[in-house]
Formats: structure tokens, C-alpha cells, sequence
């Protein structure tokens, strides 16, 4: 198909087109509202066979996307902040249902007070529901992480997000390549579920378990509640080898590997390294175009997986580094960005080989991040001399009153 | 034609043996649903006593399959399933959804009322036992006035039960049909029917709970009779705007021998705290709504 001129909706919803999603549910919010409004052309255009269910509320978006999906249906919704938010009790259930699903999360400050502009705090706070989080650098990260995503959820049978960053990336125009319909086909082929329902075998999906294991008809003890929860984290510790594998036949096949967790960016000799995740990761290279100009050597580190998280990647990308600042668009009020304590507990076993880590706050409710704001995060990086003179609480990097 | 009996099919679809309470009306009422709506139907159901009544894992005495779902959720998971289904080409299944009165009246509103808008083509029972049940009964918007509960033990709900049938019923849905547990007839012949319509079926199923409600648990069936002998629950029908009363009722209204609410309320210990005059007003109340049905259905 080539390359096309596209919105990061338009491009989640062409994904989704490409993927051939044969269950669409959807409650618009904004900045998401424009992948099922595009979705919605497809379908009655008859683009896309796929049936399209009109919500009343995200709950049921993904209540809807479960049982769809339990029935052996491709599933697809899409939608942001207070409505992710609003799904919280449905996600958790999606990935105990072990449902492959796919949701682009077009990242969206939370209220109160309201904002409709980007953070990230929305998917973050969702990182605990057991599902796959990917994050987006660009738009045609979007496109191949929805059909990557289709391709390793339905192998683990764990739900995917395909984060992006709302206006930034939702409704910013940029090149994508798009592969021809017959390519995808031939990498995603149609969802096949683990059994089918069959009236003559009936059987009784997500019911009330025990704590402890409880024979069967069959005389064979059966999972309590951990047993089963225990296999959920099971396959998404095994996840990270599975996306390596997809990722890489997804580049063989496309010319775009995702084997790599990590986007990197001249971190060969960086004497200072910005962490941090989704379209971030685009001005952190600019700013550290601008640093090396000026003789420091800045790289980035940007993040494309979440959940799971990857933990010796980002170990082995850090260890030899010795300062980050990692740069966040969400916090755990009362400590610091998610993604700060993450990456420190990643580098924990590393024996004492550590990098002074700076966190800093940024972008929160749409707030601009100029690379010159990095500049300058750098700068406060690079002064902190020793461990002990690292910021006690994450910085918040905002001319704010 | 009414069923009889001896019609009923032999195939059962609750093995014996469920975890229910003894006395329980649910398992009557669920066990002749199931013969009306035979083995390619699909149930999703959310947290409640159907849930318990399918059993644990690994083992269900059910034999229809079934998807459990998030509590407020039963409305949306049967529209995934309806669009799921359609969306693979199996067309023959009857997709089931079935909440108690908390999971319905209260937090299932929302995406029953989306669902039944969207004339999703599924049967929406909800099973009315008055209370939450499945959490130790407490109050819920379908608990009668003067009713004691355990979030009104001392002072009874004073707040007479939600009309929800009419709130139904302003959705327009392709079948309405109201039934008790107690009439097994009367349940199995409008399952028969709503098995046979597509679109939006609205079922409510009145369920007398000896747990929740306060008497001997050989006395269910003839709870669920003294609720509809004395005009408490109203059997009735509604299709193609058609209003149709049924069976027993029917003939009350026909023999005009419609009971007292007294005898059907001093059997339960759960109106124990009812004063006369919180008595007459459900009378009066119960009064005004028959007259309404009588109404409606030309008699
Ligand atoms: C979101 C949520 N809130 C609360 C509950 C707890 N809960 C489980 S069953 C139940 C009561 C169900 O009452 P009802 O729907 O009337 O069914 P019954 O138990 O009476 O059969 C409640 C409140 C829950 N499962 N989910
Ligand atoms: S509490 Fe009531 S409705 Fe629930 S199982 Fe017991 S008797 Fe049946
Ligand atoms: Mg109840």
C-alpha cells in the first residue's frame, strides 16, 4: 500500500481495518473519539465486516470485548483517561478472562480538574489489571504495535494496550507505511480461541473458585484462585521472549523490528541517558542533539513495553551509564513516576553499579516539553554530584505558578 | 395453547445438587427456563445466587454454558456475545441474560437500559428476590416498603420497591412478560415464546427467598402463590403493545377473588415490624395498580 499521510487515529483505526477486527465497541472521549468514528465509516461502507456496538459507557465497551471475545470473536475497542479509568473493574476482568484484546489508549490527563490534553496517567494507573501495556513513538509505532499486538495477544491469550500519546501523536499527521492487506493477513491469520463452545461439552467461563485446589469430575485436582493468577503472571514473564520473537519476524516481514523493548538513541558513549516512554522519546533526541553541540554526551532510552516490563534490557541499557534523568508524563502521588521506581528496581541486582537517577515530572494536562525543558533537566542531572545529592522527590519540570 | 405438565420436556439441564439454599425458588424457575430454551442457549450471568447455583470451579451442575461477568456488566457481556456469535455466523444460539434485582434495578441499569436501546437480540431475565442476597440481604430499589433488611433492621425500608417493569417497558422491547417461580407453566410457556421472537426480551421472574424473606423453606411455592393471589406480582405479558394478563392472573381478574396483602405479608418475618397503616397503604397501593392492569387488559 505504501506510505500514506496519516492521523495517529487514523492510524490505530486502519490498524484495526487491517487486522480484521470482527467486533467493534466503542464510547467516544476525546482526543479518541475519531478511531471509531473512522471505524464506523469502514463498517457501513462495508470497508470492514465487523460488528459495531454502539456503548452507552466504556464498562461495557469492555464488557463487551470480553464476551465477544470468549465466543471466539477478534475484539477491538479504543479510549482514554476517565474512561479508561471508567473500564478499571473490566480490565482486570479482561485479563483473568485471558482475552486477547487489543485497545489503543490515546494517553489523557485525568481529572479533577478537568483536562482533555496528554499525560500519561491514565494507562499507568492501569498497569496493575494483568494487561500487555506497548508505548508509541510515532504513528507508525501504532499501526505495527495493533498488529503485533493482535499477534502476541492471541498467542500469551493476554490483552494488549497500544498507549499513544493523545493530540501529540492522536491528531499530529505523519508519514506511515502501510503494509498491503495480503501481508497482514499472511503475519495475523484469523483468531483462532483456545476451544469452541459446543452445547454437547458445556462449560462454566470465570465462575467463583476456591483458594485451594478442588478435584474434578475426573478425580484431577484444579487451580484455586493463585493457581490461576499464578499462570497469569507466568505468561507475561514469558512475554517478553514471545513479543522478541513476533517482533522480529513482524521486522523480517515489514522492515521494522520490534525486537528490541528499547528505543535507543546514541546511547553508545552517553555520559547521561534520558529514560522515558512514548512520544517523549522524540524531543529527548532532539535535546540531546542540542547537548552534544554542546559537548555533553545525552542518549535516550524510550521505553515501547510497560508490561511487561523489561526488566534485563533496561538493566543492560543502564548499567555502564552514569547519570539518567527519567522523564515521565505520570506520577504515584506521594513517591514519584512509576517508571522512575521501575527502572531503579530493574537496576537493583546490578552491584552497586548504578546511575545517579534524577526523576522529573513533565507534560502533565498537555503541558508543553520543549528539548530546550530536557536541556535543562539534563543540566540539573549532570550537577548532582553523588547519590546522596540526588533529589529526594521527583522534579517537577514546569514554568508553573 | 398453555403447556400441561406431562408436556414439559424430559431433558434437564440442572443436574441435582445445586448450592442454593434449601427451599430456594431459583432453581425451580431456572430449571424450566432451561427446558424452554434448550442446549444452544448461552447465559452470562453476574455476581448473585445464579452464580452459586452454577457451582465452583471445576465443577457446575449447569448444563447450558455460561459466562460470568462483572456485576453491573450482565447487559453488555450478552451484547458481546450476541455480536460475537453473529460475527462468526452462529446464528442458533439463544443468548441468555440473567441478574438478580440488585444486578438489574440498581447497578445493571445503565447497560440494560443501553442494550434494550440498541434492540440487542437477546432475553434479559432478571430474577427478583427483593434484596441483595448473594451479601447477606441488604436493602436494594426492588425491596418492598416496611420490609426489614440487614441495612434496615431496625427502622424497615420505607421507600416502596422501584417500578422497574415500566422502565422496561418505556425501552419498547420486542417481548415484556412478568412470571413467579411458582407458576412453572405459566414461566416455561413465556420462555417458549420469547425463545421464538428476536430483539430485546425483558423477563421479570419473581423468586421467593426463605433465607432473605423469613419462613419455613417447604412454604416457597405457596409464598410465590400468596404473591400473586393478592396482586403483589401481576403474571402479564406484553407484545406487539398487546397487554395480555396470564394465567392465575387472569383468572383473578376474571373471579375478581384477588386476596388481601395481609395474608401474604404475616407469612414472612421480614414484614414483621409493619404497622396497620403501613398495611392499608400497600394495600391501597397494590389496589390501584390492579385496577390499572384491569384497564389495560379490558376486563
Ligand atoms: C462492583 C461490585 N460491587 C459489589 C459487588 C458485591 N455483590 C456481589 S453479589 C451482590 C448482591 C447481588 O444481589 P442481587 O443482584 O439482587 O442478586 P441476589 O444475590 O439477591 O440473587 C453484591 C452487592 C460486586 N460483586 N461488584
Ligand atoms: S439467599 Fe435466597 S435466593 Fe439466594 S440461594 Fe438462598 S434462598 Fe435462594
Ligand atoms: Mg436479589
Amino acid at each position: 500500500m505504501g506510505a500514506k499521510i496519516l492521523t495517529g487515529n487514523q492510524t490505530a483505526a486502519l490498524a484495526a481495518k487491517l487486522c480484521r477486527v470482527q467486533v467493534i465497541a466503542a464510547y467516544p472521549i476525546t482526543p479518541q473519539s475519531k478511531i471509531p468514528e473512522v471505524l464506523s465509516e469502514y463498517v457501513e461502507s462495508g470497508e470492514l465486516h465487523a460488528e459495531f456496538v454502539r456503548v452507552e459507557s466504556e464498562h461495557s465497551a469492555m464488557g463487551v470485548c470480553i464476551s465477544a471475545s470468549l465466543v471466539g470473536a477478534r475484539a477491538f475497542t479504543a479510549t482514554a483517561a476517565n474512561g479508561l479509568a471508567y473500564m478499571h473493574e473490566q480490565l482486570h476482568w479482561a485479563a483473568g478472562a485471558r482475552v486477547p484484546i487489543v485497545m489503543p489508549v490515546t494517553n489523557r490527563g485525568l481529572g479533577a480538574p478537568w483536562t482533555i490534553l496528554n499525560d500519561m496517567q491514565d494507562s499507568i494507573a492501569q498497569r496493575d489489571t494483568g494487561w500487555m501495556q506497548f508505548y508509541c513513538l510515532n504513528n507508525q509505532e501504532i499501526l505495527d504495535q495493533v498488529i503485533l499486538g493482535y499477534k502476541v495477544a492471541e498467542r500469551l491469550l493476554v490483552p494488549v494496550m497500544v498507549c499513544f500519546d493523545g493530540f501529540r501523536l492522536s491528531h499530529t499527521m505523519m508519514p506511515v507505511d502501510v503494509p498491503d492487506q495480503e501481508a497482514v493477513d499472511e503475519y495475523l491469520p484469523p483468531f483462532r480461541p483456545a476451544y469452541e463452545l459446543d452445547p454437547e461439552r458445556p462449560v462454566n467461563i470465570n465462575p467463583v473458585v476456591m483458594t485451594d485446589p478442588i478435584p474434578g469430575v475426573d478425580g484431577r485436582l484444579w487451580p484455586g484462585y493463585m493457581g490461576i493468577r499464578r499462570r497469569l503472571q507466568e505468561t507475561l514473564e514469558s512475554a517478553l521472549d514471545v513479543i522478541a520473537e513476533e517482533g522480529r519476524t513482524f521486522g523480517a516481514r515489514f522492515g521494522r523490528s520490534y525486537e528490541d523493548p528499547l528505543y535507543r538513541y546514541r546511547t553508545e558513549d552517553a555520559e547521561i541517558l534520558f529514560v522515558t516512554m512514548g512520544s517523549l522519546g522524540s524531543e529527548a533526541s532532539e535535546a540531546c542533539d542540542l547537548l552534544r553541540e554542546q559537548g555533553v554526551r545525552a542518549g535516550v532510552v524510550g521505553l515501547r513495553l510497560f508490561r511487561p516490563f523489561p526488566v534485563k534490557a533496561v538493566a543492560e541499557a543502564l548499567s555502564r551509564v552514569p547519570r539518567m534523568a527519567v522523564v515521565e508524563k505520570a506520577i504515584s502521588y506521594g513517591l514519584e513516576g512509576a517508571l522512575a521506581t521501575e527502572v531503579k528496581a530493574a537496576l537493583y541486582g546490578l552491584n552497586g553499579a548504578r546511575p545517579i537517577a534524577v526523576n522529573f515530572i513533565v507534560g502533565l494536562g498537555g503541558k508543553d516539553v520543549k528539548p530546550v525543558d530536557l536541556c535543562e533537566a539534563a543540566r540539573r542531572t549532570l550537577s548532582v554530584e553523588s547519590h546522596g545529592n540526588a533529589p529526594l522527590h521527583p522534579v517537577w519540570l514546569s514554568n508553573e505558578i | 395453547m398453555a403447556t400441561a405438565l406431562l408436556d414439559l420436556p424430559e431433558k434437564e439441564y440442572i443436574l441435582p445438587g445445586t448450592r442454593t439454599c434449601a427451599g430456594c425458588g431459583l432453581p425451580i424457575a431456572y430449571r424450566h427456563m432451561l427446558k424452554a430454551l434448550g442446549p444452544k442457549t448461552i447465559v452470562t450471568l453476574p455476581a448473585c445466587c445464579l452464580t452459586i447455583l452454577h457451582g465452583m470451579y471445576p465443577k457446575t451442575p449447569v448444563l447450558v454454558n455460561a459466562v460470568n461477568n462483572v456485576f453491573g456488566g450482565t447487559a453488555a457481556s450478552a451484547s458481546g456475545l450476541v455480536a460475537g456469535l453473529k460475527a462468526l455466523g452462529k446464528d442458533d444460539y439463544t443468548v441468555l441474560a440473567m441478574a438478580g434485582d440488585g444486578g438489574t434495578f440498581d447497578m445493571g441499569i445503565q447497560a440494560l437500559s443501553g442494550a434494550a436501546e440498541r434492540q440487542t437480540n437477546f432475553i434479559y431475565v432478571c430474577y427478583d428476590n427483593e434484596a441483595y442476597m448473594n451479601t447477606g440481604v441488604q436493602r436494594s430499589s426492588a425491596t418492598p416498603a416496611g420490609a426489614i433488611t440487614t441495612t434496615t433492621p431496625v427502622h424497615p425500608k420505607e421507600q416502596p420497591k422501584k417500578d422497574f417493569i415500566q422502565i422496561m417497558e418505556a425501552h419498547h422491547p420486542a417481548y415484556l412478560a412478568t412470571t413467579c417461580s411458582s407458576y412453572p407453566l405459566d414461566l416455561y410457556d413465556k420462555f417458549s415464546k420469547a425463545r421464538g421472537i428476536s430483539g430485546t426480551r425483558f423477563i421479570h421472574l419473581a423468586i421467593p427467598c426463605p433465607a432473605g424473606w423469613g419462613y419455613p423453606t417447604k412454604d416457597t411455592v405457596k409464598i410465590g402463590r400468596l404473591a400473586v393471589e393478592t396482586g403483589v406480582v401481576v403474571l402479564y405479558e406484553l407484545e406487539n403493545g398487546v397487554f395480555r394478563l396470564t394465567g392465575k392472573s387472569l383468572n383473578l381478574a376474571k373471579t375478581r377473588r384477588k386476596r388481601p396483602v395481609e395474608d401474604y405479608l404475616k407469612t414472612q418475618a421480614r414484614f414483621r415490624k409493619m404497622t396497620p397503616e403501613q398495611i392499608e397503604a400497600y394495600q391501597k397501593a397494590i389496589d390501584e395498580r390492579w385496577e390499572g392492569f384491569l384497564n389495560r387488559a379490558g376486563l
